[in-house]
Protein backbone atom coordinates (compact mmCIF):
# COMPACT_ATOMS: atom_id res chain seq x y z
CA UNK A 1 0.00 0.00 0.00
CA UNK A 2 1.26 3.58 -0.71
CA UNK A 3 0.78 5.68 2.07
CA UNK A 4 -1.15 8.37 0.48
CA UNK A 5 -3.93 5.79 -0.39
CA UNK A 6 -7.11 6.12 2.03
CA UNK A 7 -7.78 3.16 3.48
CA UNK A 8 -11.62 2.03 4.23
CA UNK A 9 -12.39 -0.18 6.55
CA UNK A 10 -14.05 -3.83 5.73
CA UNK A 11 -17.63 -3.48 7.62
CA UNK A 12 -16.83 -6.44 10.44
CA UNK A 13 -20.39 -7.42 10.22
CA UNK A 14 -20.26 -8.38 6.39
CA UNK A 15 -18.65 -11.83 4.84
CA UNK A 16 -16.42 -11.10 1.53
CA UNK A 17 -15.51 -13.38 -1.25
CA UNK A 18 -11.83 -13.72 -3.11
CA UNK A 19 -13.84 -12.18 -6.03
CA UNK A 20 -14.40 -8.32 -3.96
CA UNK A 21 -17.75 -9.38 -3.46
CA UNK A 22 -19.06 -8.46 0.02
CA UNK A 23 -22.57 -10.14 1.69
CA UNK A 24 -24.76 -8.73 4.44
CA UNK A 25 -27.05 -11.41 6.06
CA UNK A 26 -30.60 -10.83 7.35
CA UNK A 27 -32.07 -13.39 8.27
CA UNK A 28 -32.56 -15.36 5.08
CA UNK A 29 -31.63 -12.27 3.21
CA UNK A 30 -28.48 -11.81 1.49
CA UNK A 31 -27.31 -8.55 0.12
CA UNK A 32 -24.52 -8.24 -2.27
CA UNK A 33 -22.03 -5.72 -3.12
CA UNK A 34 -18.17 -5.19 -4.31
CA UNK A 35 -15.48 -3.90 -1.84
CA UNK A 36 -13.65 -1.17 -1.70
CA UNK A 37 -10.77 -2.59 -3.35
CA UNK A 38 -12.74 -4.06 -6.07
CA UNK A 39 -13.82 -0.30 -6.87
CA UNK A 40 -10.64 0.97 -6.29
CA UNK A 41 -8.98 -1.30 -9.15
CA UNK A 42 -11.47 -0.66 -11.29
CA UNK A 43 -11.83 3.19 -11.27
CA UNK A 44 -14.70 5.12 -12.21
CA UNK A 45 -17.85 2.72 -12.68
CA UNK A 46 -19.85 3.96 -15.67
CA UNK A 47 -22.23 1.26 -15.92
CA UNK A 48 -23.85 -1.86 -13.97
CA UNK A 49 -25.53 -4.74 -15.43
CA UNK A 50 -27.66 -6.49 -13.22
CA UNK A 51 -30.00 -9.32 -12.92
CA UNK A 52 -33.77 -9.09 -13.83
CA UNK A 53 -35.81 -9.30 -9.90
CA UNK A 54 -36.74 -13.52 -9.96
CA UNK A 55 -33.21 -14.61 -11.56
CA UNK A 56 -31.33 -17.46 -9.76
CA UNK A 57 -28.01 -17.34 -8.94
CA UNK A 58 -25.47 -19.44 -8.32
CA UNK A 59 -22.63 -19.40 -5.56
CA UNK A 60 -19.30 -18.74 -7.92
CA UNK A 61 -21.10 -18.03 -11.30
CA UNK A 62 -21.58 -14.84 -12.64
CA UNK A 63 -24.21 -12.99 -12.13
CA UNK A 64 -23.55 -9.44 -13.88
CA UNK A 65 -20.57 -6.75 -14.42
CA UNK A 66 -19.50 -4.13 -13.59
CA UNK A 67 -17.97 -1.83 -16.43
CA UNK A 68 -15.24 0.95 -16.09
CA UNK A 69 -14.44 3.14 -18.65
CA UNK A 70 -11.87 0.85 -19.88
CA UNK A 71 -12.92 -2.48 -19.03
CA UNK A 72 -15.71 -4.69 -18.27
CA UNK A 73 -15.55 -6.81 -15.09
CA UNK A 74 -17.93 -9.89 -13.89
CA UNK A 75 -19.67 -10.03 -10.92
CA UNK A 76 -19.28 -13.58 -9.05
CA UNK A 77 -22.62 -14.32 -6.50
CA UNK A 78 -21.20 -15.27 -3.31
CA UNK A 79 -24.48 -18.10 -2.42
CA UNK A 80 -27.09 -19.36 -4.11
CA UNK A 81 -30.35 -17.45 -4.44
CA UNK A 82 -33.19 -15.67 -5.98
CA UNK A 83 -33.10 -12.05 -6.52
CA UNK A 84 -35.78 -10.11 -5.06
CA UNK A 85 -34.65 -6.79 -5.29
CA UNK A 86 -32.01 -4.98 -7.25
CA UNK A 87 -30.57 -1.72 -6.77
CA UNK A 88 -32.31 1.00 -9.27
CA UNK A 89 -30.35 3.90 -8.31
CA UNK A 90 -27.03 2.67 -9.89
CA UNK A 91 -28.48 2.78 -13.15
CA UNK A 92 -28.33 6.20 -12.93
CA UNK A 93 -25.29 6.81 -10.37
CA UNK A 94 -23.15 4.24 -11.00
CA UNK A 95 -20.09 6.81 -9.42
CA UNK A 96 -22.29 5.65 -5.94
CA UNK A 97 -20.02 2.19 -6.12
CA UNK A 98 -16.89 4.21 -6.32
CA UNK A 99 -17.42 6.35 -3.26
CA UNK A 100 -19.48 4.04 -0.79
CA UNK A 101 -18.90 0.68 -2.10
CA UNK A 102 -19.54 -0.81 1.19
CA UNK A 103 -23.59 0.62 1.18
CA UNK A 104 -23.97 0.79 -2.63
CA UNK A 105 -25.70 -2.33 -2.98
CA UNK A 106 -26.20 -4.28 -6.24
CA UNK A 107 -28.50 -7.10 -5.40
CA UNK A 108 -30.90 -8.72 -2.76
CA UNK A 109 -31.35 -12.50 -2.95
CA UNK A 110 -33.08 -15.16 -0.64
CA UNK A 111 -30.63 -17.77 0.57
CA UNK A 112 -31.29 -20.52 -1.16
CA UNK A 113 -28.60 -22.59 1.36
CA UNK A 114 -28.27 -20.36 4.53
CA UNK A 115 -24.98 -22.84 4.99
CA UNK A 116 -22.86 -21.44 2.69
CA UNK A 117 -22.92 -18.32 4.54
CA UNK A 118 -19.88 -20.37 6.75
CA UNK A 119 -17.77 -20.73 3.95
CA UNK A 120 -16.75 -17.26 2.70
CA UNK A 121 -14.16 -14.78 4.27
CA UNK A 122 -14.33 -12.88 7.58
CA UNK A 123 -13.49 -8.95 7.15
CA UNK A 124 -10.24 -9.93 9.29
CA UNK A 125 -9.26 -13.05 6.68
CA UNK A 126 -10.14 -10.54 3.50
CA UNK A 127 -8.02 -7.84 4.65
CA UNK A 128 -5.13 -10.39 5.29
CA UNK A 129 -5.94 -11.72 1.45
CA UNK A 130 -5.95 -8.17 -0.46
CA UNK A 131 -2.82 -6.95 2.02
CA UNK A 132 -1.42 -10.12 0.01
CA UNK A 133 -2.64 -9.61 -3.35
CA UNK A 134 -0.96 -5.94 -3.08
CA UNK B 1 -15.08 -9.50 -9.78
CA UNK B 2 -12.73 -11.25 -12.18
CA UNK B 3 -8.92 -10.18 -12.23
CA UNK B 4 -7.03 -9.85 -15.68
CA UNK B 5 -3.36 -11.78 -15.87
CA UNK B 6 -0.79 -9.39 -16.90
CA UNK B 7 2.14 -9.87 -19.02
CA UNK B 8 5.64 -9.01 -19.11
CA UNK B 9 6.61 -5.74 -19.32
CA UNK B 10 9.33 -4.98 -21.98
CA UNK B 11 10.32 -1.11 -21.97
CA UNK B 12 10.15 1.81 -19.84
CA UNK B 13 10.60 5.51 -20.35
CA UNK B 14 12.62 7.88 -18.64
CA UNK B 15 9.44 9.07 -16.30
CA UNK B 16 8.16 5.48 -15.18
CA UNK B 17 9.83 6.46 -11.95
CA UNK B 18 7.94 9.31 -12.05
CA UNK B 19 5.02 7.95 -12.91
CA UNK B 20 4.98 5.55 -10.50
CA UNK B 21 5.56 8.04 -7.62
CA UNK B 22 2.58 9.34 -8.68
CA UNK B 23 0.63 6.39 -8.02
CA UNK B 24 -0.21 6.23 -11.20
CA UNK B 25 -2.18 2.42 -12.43
CA UNK B 26 0.33 1.49 -14.93
CA UNK B 27 -0.41 -0.77 -18.03
CA UNK B 28 1.80 -2.74 -20.29
CA UNK B 29 1.17 -1.18 -23.64
CA UNK B 30 2.77 -3.13 -26.68
CA UNK B 31 5.09 -3.94 -24.30
CA UNK B 32 5.69 -0.33 -22.49
CA UNK B 33 5.03 0.10 -18.85
CA UNK B 34 2.81 3.39 -19.20
CA UNK B 35 0.42 5.18 -17.00
CA UNK B 36 -3.25 4.16 -18.02
CA UNK B 37 -4.17 6.79 -15.21
CA UNK B 38 -3.70 8.56 -12.21
CA UNK B 39 -6.41 7.97 -9.82
CA UNK B 40 -6.71 10.64 -7.29
CA UNK B 41 -5.32 10.06 -3.69
CA UNK B 42 -4.72 11.92 -0.89
CA UNK B 43 -1.70 14.54 -2.42
CA UNK B 44 -3.99 14.64 -5.20
CA UNK B 45 -7.50 15.09 -4.69
CA UNK B 46 -8.37 15.31 -8.65
CA UNK B 47 -7.99 11.97 -11.03
CA UNK B 48 -8.46 8.92 -12.57
CA UNK B 49 -9.36 8.92 -16.17
CA UNK B 50 -12.70 10.41 -16.37
CA UNK B 51 -11.42 13.40 -14.72
CA UNK B 52 -7.83 13.54 -16.63
CA UNK B 53 -10.32 13.53 -20.29
CA UNK B 54 -12.27 16.46 -18.55
CA UNK B 55 -9.54 18.81 -17.18
CA UNK B 56 -7.92 18.43 -21.02
CA UNK B 57 -11.17 19.45 -22.27
CA UNK B 58 -11.53 22.57 -20.03
CA UNK B 59 -8.03 23.47 -18.92
CA UNK B 60 -4.97 21.55 -19.42
CA UNK B 61 -3.13 17.70 -19.16
CA UNK B 62 0.46 16.36 -19.19
CA UNK B 63 0.95 13.60 -21.25
CA UNK B 64 3.92 11.36 -21.42
CA UNK B 65 4.31 10.03 -25.09
CA UNK B 66 8.01 9.04 -24.93
CA UNK B 67 7.09 5.41 -26.45
CA UNK B 68 6.17 6.77 -29.66
CA UNK B 69 9.06 7.00 -32.27
CA UNK B 70 11.25 9.55 -34.30
CA UNK B 71 12.84 8.86 -37.57
CA UNK B 72 15.07 11.37 -39.05
CA UNK B 73 15.62 11.30 -42.46
CA UNK B 74 17.89 14.02 -44.09
CA UNK B 75 19.84 14.36 -47.30
CA UNK B 76 20.12 15.60 -50.73
CA UNK B 77 17.04 13.30 -52.09
CA UNK B 78 15.10 13.36 -48.41
CA UNK B 79 12.12 15.11 -49.78
CA UNK B 80 12.06 12.42 -52.51
CA UNK B 81 12.16 9.40 -50.39
CA UNK B 82 9.58 10.68 -47.89
CA UNK B 83 7.12 12.20 -51.12
CA UNK B 84 7.88 8.43 -52.13
CA UNK B 85 6.92 6.69 -48.72
CA UNK B 86 4.29 8.59 -48.02
CA UNK B 87 0.65 9.66 -49.31
CA UNK B 88 0.44 13.16 -48.30
CA UNK B 89 2.49 15.61 -50.08
CA UNK B 90 5.06 16.76 -48.01
CA UNK B 91 6.25 19.28 -50.77
CA UNK B 92 3.25 21.35 -49.53
CA UNK B 93 5.23 21.73 -45.99
CA UNK B 94 7.26 24.64 -45.41
CA UNK B 95 10.19 24.74 -42.53
CA UNK B 96 8.89 24.12 -39.43
CA UNK B 97 5.24 22.98 -40.51
CA UNK B 98 3.70 19.25 -39.97
CA UNK B 99 1.73 17.55 -41.91
CA UNK B 100 -0.45 14.18 -40.63
CA UNK B 101 0.28 11.46 -43.46
CA UNK B 102 0.84 7.38 -43.31
CA UNK B 103 3.14 4.94 -44.87
CA UNK B 104 1.76 2.20 -47.11
CA UNK B 105 2.23 -0.82 -48.70
CA UNK B 106 2.09 -1.83 -51.96
CA UNK B 107 -1.57 -2.97 -51.21
CA UNK B 108 -2.69 0.08 -50.33
CA UNK B 109 -3.12 -0.64 -46.62
CA UNK B 110 -1.19 1.34 -43.55
CA UNK B 111 2.26 0.44 -42.41
CA UNK B 112 1.60 3.13 -40.16
CA UNK B 113 -0.20 6.63 -39.63
CA UNK B 114 2.84 9.37 -39.00
CA UNK B 115 3.17 13.20 -38.58
CA UNK B 116 5.70 14.50 -40.88
CA UNK B 117 7.70 17.66 -39.65
CA UNK B 118 10.13 19.53 -42.47
CA UNK B 119 13.07 20.81 -39.88
CA UNK B 120 14.86 22.04 -42.39
CA UNK B 121 15.66 21.62 -46.24
CA UNK B 122 15.67 17.97 -46.79
CA UNK B 123 15.73 17.43 -43.71
CA UNK B 124 12.43 15.17 -42.06
CA UNK B 125 11.29 14.04 -38.91
CA UNK B 126 8.75 11.40 -39.09
CA UNK B 127 6.86 10.99 -35.43
CA UNK B 128 5.29 7.69 -35.53
CA UNK B 129 3.33 4.67 -33.57
CA UNK B 130 4.97 2.85 -30.25
CA UNK B 131 3.93 -0.78 -31.30
CA UNK B 132 5.37 -0.28 -34.62
CA UNK B 133 8.67 1.50 -34.11
CA UNK B 134 10.74 -1.60 -35.22
CA UNK B 135 8.65 -2.57 -38.53
CA UNK B 136 8.16 1.15 -39.15
CA UNK B 137 11.69 1.74 -39.57
CA UNK B 138 12.76 -1.06 -40.91
CA UNK B 139 10.28 -0.45 -43.55
CA UNK B 140 11.49 3.25 -44.24
CA UNK B 141 15.03 2.28 -44.37
CA UNK B 142 13.61 0.27 -47.28
CA UNK B 143 11.36 2.39 -49.14
CA UNK B 144 14.44 5.13 -48.89
CA UNK B 145 16.35 2.95 -50.81
CA UNK B 146 17.72 4.55 -54.17
CA UNK B 147 17.23 8.07 -52.70
CA UNK B 148 20.25 9.69 -51.22
CA UNK B 149 19.47 10.37 -47.86
CA UNK B 150 20.14 9.25 -44.04
CA UNK B 151 17.99 7.62 -42.10
CA UNK B 152 18.08 7.62 -38.18
CA UNK B 153 16.41 6.00 -35.67
CA UNK B 154 16.34 8.81 -32.92
CA UNK B 155 13.45 7.29 -30.73
CA UNK B 156 15.44 6.37 -27.86
CA UNK B 157 16.89 9.94 -27.94
CA UNK B 158 13.78 11.72 -27.04
CA UNK B 159 11.21 11.74 -24.03
CA UNK B 160 8.20 13.36 -25.71
CA UNK B 161 5.58 14.92 -23.68
CA UNK B 162 2.29 16.61 -24.82
CA UNK B 163 0.83 19.40 -23.14
CA UNK B 164 -2.45 19.75 -23.87
CA UNK B 165 -5.62 21.58 -23.50
CA UNK B 166 -6.49 25.22 -23.91
CA UNK B 167 -4.49 26.59 -21.16
CA UNK B 168 -1.97 24.22 -22.62
CA UNK B 169 0.22 26.99 -24.00
CA UNK B 170 0.14 29.25 -21.02
CA UNK B 171 1.82 26.38 -19.18
CA UNK B 172 4.43 25.51 -21.81
CA UNK B 173 4.63 29.38 -22.45
CA UNK B 174 6.10 29.94 -18.74
CA UNK B 175 8.72 27.59 -19.32
CA UNK B 176 10.24 28.74 -22.74
CA UNK B 177 11.32 31.59 -24.60
CA UNK B 178 9.74 30.70 -27.53
CA UNK B 179 6.93 32.60 -28.48
CA UNK B 180 4.20 30.09 -28.83
CA UNK B 181 1.32 32.60 -29.83
CA UNK B 182 2.79 32.96 -33.03
CA UNK B 183 3.40 29.22 -33.80
CA UNK B 184 0.05 28.14 -35.47
CA UNK B 185 -1.44 24.53 -35.46
CA UNK B 186 0.32 22.09 -37.01
CA UNK B 187 3.53 24.08 -36.94
CA UNK B 188 6.77 24.17 -34.32
CA UNK B 189 9.82 25.69 -33.38
CA UNK B 190 12.69 25.66 -31.49
CA UNK B 191 13.23 27.61 -28.38
CA UNK B 192 14.84 27.28 -25.00
CA UNK B 193 12.54 25.18 -22.47
CA UNK B 194 13.27 24.60 -18.94
CA UNK B 195 16.97 25.77 -19.90
CA UNK B 196 17.61 23.38 -22.24
CA UNK B 197 18.15 25.24 -25.65
CA UNK B 198 16.86 24.28 -29.08
CA UNK B 199 14.32 22.42 -28.05
CA UNK B 200 11.59 21.37 -31.06
CA UNK B 201 8.72 22.62 -29.71
CA UNK B 202 4.98 21.42 -32.00
CA UNK B 203 1.65 22.43 -32.42
CA UNK B 204 0.75 19.09 -32.48
CA UNK B 205 -1.68 16.70 -30.32
CA UNK B 206 -3.61 13.74 -30.55
CA UNK B 207 -6.67 14.81 -28.48
CA UNK B 208 -8.66 17.51 -30.49
CA UNK B 209 -7.70 20.32 -28.70
CA UNK B 210 -4.99 22.93 -29.02
CA UNK B 211 -1.64 21.96 -27.32
CA UNK B 212 1.95 21.31 -27.79
CA UNK B 213 4.63 18.65 -27.67
CA UNK B 214 7.85 18.98 -26.41
CA UNK B 215 11.11 16.71 -27.55
CA UNK B 216 14.05 16.74 -24.89
CA UNK B 217 16.83 14.73 -24.27
CA UNK B 218 16.18 11.06 -22.39
CA UNK B 219 17.83 10.82 -19.71
CA UNK B 220 15.61 10.25 -16.70
CA UNK B 221 17.15 13.87 -15.23
CA UNK B 222 16.36 16.02 -17.58
CA UNK B 223 12.98 14.21 -18.34
CA UNK B 224 11.78 14.25 -14.70
CA UNK B 225 13.30 18.04 -14.23
CA UNK B 226 11.12 19.01 -17.30
CA UNK B 227 8.29 17.12 -16.26
CA UNK B 228 7.86 18.27 -12.39
CA UNK B 229 8.64 22.34 -13.76
CA UNK B 230 5.73 21.20 -16.65
CA UNK B 231 3.13 19.88 -13.37
CA UNK B 232 4.58 23.15 -11.09
CA UNK B 233 4.05 25.20 -14.33
CA UNK B 234 0.08 24.03 -14.82
CA UNK B 235 -1.15 23.94 -11.22
CA UNK B 236 -2.85 27.13 -11.29
CA UNK B 237 -4.61 25.64 -14.22
CA UNK B 238 -5.16 22.85 -12.20
CA UNK B 239 -3.32 20.25 -14.55
CA UNK B 240 -3.18 16.78 -13.86
CA UNK B 241 -0.90 13.94 -15.61
CA UNK B 242 -2.88 12.20 -17.59
CA UNK B 243 -2.49 8.70 -18.73
CA UNK B 244 -3.20 6.14 -21.97
CA UNK B 245 -6.96 5.57 -20.44
CA UNK B 246 -7.45 9.43 -21.61
CA UNK B 247 -5.57 9.76 -24.28
CA UNK B 248 -7.48 6.79 -25.92
CA UNK B 249 -11.13 8.68 -24.93
CA UNK B 250 -9.70 11.97 -26.22
CA UNK B 251 -8.99 10.56 -29.46
CA UNK B 252 -11.43 8.87 -29.74
CA UNK B 253 -14.36 11.87 -29.14
CA UNK B 254 -12.11 13.34 -32.13
CA UNK B 255 -12.72 9.96 -34.46
CA UNK B 256 -8.58 10.18 -35.28
CA UNK B 257 -7.68 6.72 -35.60
CA UNK B 258 -5.72 4.28 -33.74
CA UNK B 259 -3.11 1.90 -35.33
CA UNK B 260 -4.55 -1.48 -34.80
CA UNK B 261 -8.33 -0.37 -34.91
CA UNK B 262 -9.25 1.93 -37.35
CA UNK B 263 -6.10 1.70 -39.47
CA UNK B 264 -4.27 -1.54 -40.05
CA UNK B 265 -2.50 -3.74 -42.48
CA UNK B 266 -5.89 -4.51 -43.95
CA UNK B 267 -7.59 -1.22 -44.44
CA UNK B 268 -6.72 1.68 -46.70
CA UNK B 269 -6.96 5.01 -46.85
CA UNK B 270 -10.40 5.27 -48.30
CA UNK B 271 -12.18 2.96 -46.17
CA UNK B 272 -10.58 4.74 -42.81
CA UNK B 273 -12.44 7.65 -44.52
CA UNK B 274 -8.97 9.80 -44.78
CA UNK B 275 -9.27 11.01 -48.40
CA UNK B 276 -8.47 14.39 -47.52
CA UNK B 277 -4.92 13.30 -46.90
CA UNK B 278 -4.23 11.62 -49.74
CA UNK B 279 -2.62 13.04 -52.52
CA UNK B 280 -3.62 11.54 -55.89
CA UNK B 281 -2.08 13.98 -57.94
CA UNK B 282 1.54 13.03 -56.41
CA UNK B 283 3.49 11.28 -59.42
CA UNK B 284 3.80 8.26 -57.37
CA UNK B 285 4.20 6.90 -53.91
CA UNK B 286 4.15 3.72 -52.28
CA UNK B 287 0.36 2.14 -52.91
CA UNK B 288 -0.81 4.74 -55.26
CA UNK B 289 -1.81 1.91 -58.04
CA UNK B 290 -3.89 -0.07 -55.33
CA UNK B 291 -5.67 2.95 -54.18
CA UNK B 292 -6.84 3.89 -57.98
CA UNK B 293 -7.51 0.58 -58.31
CA UNK B 294 -9.75 0.69 -55.24
CA UNK B 295 -11.75 3.80 -55.86
CA UNK B 296 -12.38 2.52 -59.35
CA UNK B 297 -14.33 -0.72 -58.00
CA UNK B 298 -15.77 0.75 -55.20
CA UNK B 299 -15.07 0.03 -51.40
CA UNK B 300 -17.10 -2.95 -49.51
CA UNK B 301 -16.72 -0.97 -45.80
CA UNK B 302 -16.17 2.45 -44.44
CA UNK B 303 -15.37 3.83 -41.38
CA UNK B 304 -18.81 5.49 -39.52
CA UNK B 305 -19.46 6.60 -36.46
CA UNK B 306 -21.88 5.28 -34.35
CA UNK B 307 -23.36 6.71 -31.37
CA UNK B 308 -25.66 4.17 -28.68
CA UNK B 309 -29.08 5.04 -28.16
CA UNK B 310 -29.85 2.10 -26.21
CA UNK B 311 -28.51 1.33 -22.98
CA UNK B 312 -24.69 -0.44 -22.94
CA UNK B 313 -21.28 0.38 -24.28
CA UNK B 314 -20.31 -1.10 -27.35
CA UNK B 315 -16.65 -1.59 -27.46
CA UNK B 316 -13.74 -2.53 -29.46
CA UNK B 317 -14.36 -5.76 -31.29
CA UNK B 318 -18.00 -6.51 -30.74
CA UNK B 319 -20.02 -6.88 -34.06
CA UNK B 320 -21.94 -4.24 -35.37
CA UNK B 321 -25.76 -5.82 -36.44
CA UNK B 322 -28.14 -4.44 -39.46
CA UNK B 323 -32.00 -3.79 -37.44
CA UNK B 324 -32.55 -7.90 -39.14
CA UNK B 325 -29.89 -8.71 -36.25
CA UNK B 326 -27.81 -10.15 -38.97
CA UNK B 327 -23.78 -9.43 -38.64
CA UNK B 328 -22.48 -6.62 -41.20
CA UNK B 329 -19.65 -4.80 -39.68
CA UNK B 330 -17.15 -4.85 -36.74
CA UNK B 331 -16.33 -2.20 -33.79
CA UNK B 332 -12.83 -0.96 -33.92
CA UNK B 333 -12.87 1.53 -31.51
CA UNK B 334 -15.48 1.92 -28.76
CA UNK B 335 -15.84 3.15 -25.01
CA UNK B 336 -17.94 5.60 -23.12
CA UNK B 337 -17.20 8.90 -24.44
CA UNK B 338 -16.45 11.40 -20.75
CA UNK B 339 -16.63 14.57 -22.26
CA UNK B 340 -19.59 14.41 -24.28
CA UNK B 341 -21.23 11.85 -22.07
CA UNK B 342 -22.58 9.54 -24.36
CA UNK B 343 -21.52 5.68 -25.56
CA UNK B 344 -19.89 5.99 -29.10
CA UNK B 345 -17.83 4.03 -31.40
CA UNK B 346 -15.91 4.12 -34.72
CA UNK B 347 -16.92 0.87 -36.75
CA UNK B 348 -16.58 -0.68 -40.30
CA UNK B 349 -20.00 -1.36 -41.92
CA UNK B 350 -21.13 -1.52 -45.68
CA UNK B 351 -21.26 1.84 -47.63
CA UNK B 352 -24.88 1.29 -47.78
CA UNK B 353 -25.35 1.53 -43.98
CA UNK B 354 -23.35 4.13 -43.76
CA UNK B 355 -25.57 7.51 -43.96
CA UNK B 356 -25.99 9.30 -40.88
CA UNK B 357 -28.92 8.36 -38.85
CA UNK B 358 -28.58 4.88 -40.12
CA UNK B 359 -30.17 2.90 -36.76
CA UNK B 360 -27.90 -0.57 -36.34
CA UNK B 361 -27.09 -2.34 -33.17
CA UNK B 362 -23.90 -3.39 -31.60
CA UNK B 363 -23.43 -6.97 -29.98
CA UNK B 364 -22.71 -6.19 -26.57
CA UNK B 365 -21.76 -9.91 -24.88
CA UNK B 366 -25.05 -11.17 -26.67
CA UNK B 367 -27.48 -8.35 -26.73
CA UNK B 368 -28.22 -6.16 -28.84
CA UNK B 369 -27.84 -2.52 -28.29
CA UNK B 370 -29.03 0.06 -30.97
CA UNK B 371 -26.83 2.38 -32.13
CA UNK B 372 -27.32 5.10 -35.09
CA UNK B 373 -24.87 6.79 -37.30
CA UNK B 374 -23.80 9.84 -36.69
CA UNK B 375 -21.35 12.40 -38.15
CA UNK B 376 -17.65 12.22 -37.03
CA UNK B 377 -15.62 13.42 -35.48
CA UNK B 378 -18.16 13.06 -32.73
CA UNK B 379 -16.16 15.96 -30.56
CA UNK B 380 -15.09 19.48 -32.46
CA UNK B 381 -13.17 21.66 -30.10
CA UNK B 382 -14.72 25.45 -29.92
CA UNK B 383 -12.84 28.04 -31.52
CA UNK B 384 -13.64 31.67 -30.70
CA UNK B 385 -14.17 33.90 -33.52
CA UNK B 386 -11.00 35.95 -32.97
CA UNK B 387 -8.24 33.44 -31.57
CA UNK B 388 -7.83 34.79 -27.97
CA UNK B 389 -4.17 34.35 -27.93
Amino acid sequence: MYFWEIIMAYPPEYKYTREHEWLAVEGTTGTIGITDYAQNSLGDIVFVELPKVGAVLEAGKTFGTVESVKAVSDLYAPVTGTVTAINETLATSPEKVNSEPHTAWMVKVTLANPAEVEALLTAADYEKFVAEEQ
Amino acid sequence: MSNTASTAIVRKTALNAAHRRLGARMVDFNGWDMPVEYPANVQRKNGGLIAEHLIVRSSVGLFDVSHMGDIRLHGPQALGAVQHMTFNDASKLAIGQAQYSALLYDNGTFVDDVIVHQLGENDYLLVINAGTREKDYQWVREAAKGFDCVVEDLSDNYTQIAIQGPNGWRTLQKLTDADLTAVKFYWFTHGTVCGLPDTLIARTGYTAEDGFEIYIPSDVATSERVWNALLAAGEEFGVLPCGLGARNTLRLEGALSLYGHEISDKITPWEARLDRFVKMDKEEFTGKDALEKQKGKGLERILVGLEATGRGIPRDGYPVLDPQGAHVGVVTSGSPAPFLKKNIALAYVPPLLSAEGTELAVEVRGQAVTCKVVAIPFYKRPRPAKAAQ
